[in-house]
């Protein structure tokens, strides 16, 4: 009888939490497809303000600005990350410094990395923009990486490499051809991870944008709309946003699992 | 070329990367604390104590007291919440557990800015709870519930409790079973077993939880200004008025260096705990 009302108010402990975790986000994305637009009254489903979204240029060029600053610094941090991790691996023996700079990136509070790259931008008399964005987000973005493919790293049969290079491939043929193949899930997972958090990177980007609109990124453009007030159009500009950020993680998270256990 | 040659070749770009992009600007942090502030903003370059001495005066220090202040109460009540439901977690059938821990951390991936926006969806004068407290027949007027510092905590506690739920089911997991029942078999109570057993080894998750909610909160300037609205200050707030509006760098820096000095501390603290308590468990291995 005891288990009985333990097992109940263990249900109803979860059905509380996920209540509280999922209600806001659902009424949310509901309410991005109510016609009138208004959280007071439902008059109707409509694919309207997702309409309104396509026709606003601020929004879509900071989505573009976005897209160009998630590229390219999943691109650079994949290759430093992975390099980093297949040097920190092969080593072995890294002090305790090392490690704590390679760690570093993932605890750092976003506000003490912004200000702190504000600071270094100005005092060295830098433009700022995307590329300033792009080189920032590199920073978290390399340690991600880095960590998801050592992850795999741990479980990799090191024989192979030797095996390789006993048969006279040169390091650059080891690392390509034999180390690559095993990696890709963990790279991919560890891409699309870092593409994923510098979407949604917002403090960072905004403090080393520079002035000016022309590198306002998506994040940025969103809480310039909320701090106006809650509209029709931000309801579905964030639905769209918490969309392709759960699909892409869930993917990484994927692969990940699978290389692991592979 | 030996094997170390080739791991630092491969290491030295991302390495050199950090060292310039996050250990210089850090530390360039550290010194612009100690710097005078320019009369009309810049920075002048003779050394001063006195942007530390100010984040000590009162005016400022409240603020301090403030931040901690809510920073510990949403850590706090995201760890009652997510040890329950960590705990709710673990006490389902084993096969269930890693789809229920999957749907905890959803929410956690997707964007800090559109959670805390959800909240001022339902929270705002025209929003949900009110028209639902209408519904059932309140009449009367509501009290603002956004732009209060209940809204922040909310919106801490919700941002981050995902976080809580995992750092707490890690070591509910991998709890025995056999040694509760033990207790349970020595006579006691489902709630004395839990107070003096399953706690207390447990401890080390809710002390990760807490201390990362708290540093994550305690520099948090987002979910103030959003949820907030103004109505007062965090210490990321002054921050960022120091840097963005005030103009007052080396303050801003004497600021942020003292809230790291506080986060780091708090991080070692936890990593101590950490520690001992896989001391503990290596003890009992070995008895």
């Amino acid at each position: 009888m005891a288990e009985r009302n333990t097992f109940r108010l263990m249900l109803l402990i979860l059905g509380v939490v996920f209540a509280f975790l999922y209600i806001p986000i659902s009424v949310l994305v509901g309410l991005s497809f109510n016609e009138g637009g208004l959280p007071t009254a439902w008059t109707g489903f409509s694919f309207k303000w997702y309409g309104a979204l396509l026709e606003n240029d601020d929004i879509l060029g900071a989505a573009a600005n976005t897209v160009v600053v998630a590229i390219c610094s999943t691109i650079l941090s994949t290759f430093l990350g992975t390099f980093l991790a297949v040097g920190v691996e092969i080593r072995r023996r890294n002090g305790k410094w090392l490690e704590t700079v390679i760690f570093a990136p993932m605890i750092i509070p976003d506000i003490v990395l912004a200000i702190a790259l504000l600071s270094f931008f100005s005092l060295l008399g830098a433009k700022m923009g995307l590329h300033t964005i792009i080189v920032s987000h590199v920073v978290f973005n390399l340690a991600f990486v880095c960590a998801v493919v050592r992850a795999r790293l741990k479980s990799f049969d090191w024989s192979i490499v030797e095996a390789s290079a006993d048969l006279g491939a040169s390091t650059i043929t080891t690392l390509y051809r034999v180390m690559v193949p095993v990696l890709t899930p963990a790279i991919v997972a560890g891409a699309l991870l870092a593409f994923t958090l510098s979407v949604d990177e917002f403090i960072i980007a905004f403090f080393t944008a520079g002035a000016g609109r022309s590198s306002i990124t998506l994040p940025m453009q969103i809480y310039a709309m909320i701090r106006f007030g809650v509209t029709p159009e931000i309801n579905a500009l964030a639905s769209i946003v918490m969309t392709v950020s759960v699909i892409c993680l869930a993917l990484s998270q994927r692969l990940n699992k699978g290389g692991l256990s592979g | 070329m030996s094997t170390d040659r080739r791991a630092l070749i491969l290491m030295s770009p991302a390495i050199l990367w950090l060292l310039a992009l996050m250990v210089v600007p850090c530390v360039l942090i550290l010194v612009l604390a100690f710097f005078q502030r320019g009369i009309y903003g810049g920075i002048e370059y003779t050394w001063t104590l006195e942007n530390l001495a100010l984040v000590f005066d009162p005016l400022y220090f409240k603020i301090f007291l403030k931040s901690a202040g809510i920073a510990g109460l949403s850590a706090g009540i995201a760890c009652v919440l997510g040890y329950a439901a960590a705990y709710a977690i673990a006490a389902m059938p084993r096969r269930n557990q890693p789809l229920l821990l999957f749907f905890a951390v959803l929410p956690f991936w997707s964007n800090y800015l559109v959670r805390t926006y959800a909240w001022i969806v339902l929270l705002n004068r025209e929003g949900l709870i009110v028209n639902l407290a209408r519904w059932i027949g309140y009449q009367g007027e509501l009290p603002s519930m956004l732009y209060t510092e209940q809204a922040v905590v909310i919106g801490l506690v919700y941002n981050y409790l995902p976080f809580v739920i995992l750092s707490c089911y890690a070591p509910l997991s991998r709890l025995n079973p056999e040694i509760t029942e033990v207790s349970r078999d020595l006579g006691a109570s489902a709630w004395t077993t839990f107070r003096r057993v399953t706690l207390p080894m447990t401890v080390p998750g809710i002390a990760t939880g807490f201390v990362f909610v708290f540093v994550l909160s305690i520099g948090n300037f987002v979910t103030p200004a959003l949820l907030g609205g103004g109505q007062f200050q965090m210490i990321g707030n002054l921050v960022y008025a120091q840097f963005l509006t005030a103009n007052d760098w080396p303050f801003g820096a004497a600021l942020s260096m003292v809230l790291i000095a506080v986060m780091l501390g708090l991080l070692m603290a936890q990593a101590t705990v950490a520690e001992r308590a896989a001391g503990m468990k290596k003890d009992q291995g070995n008895g």
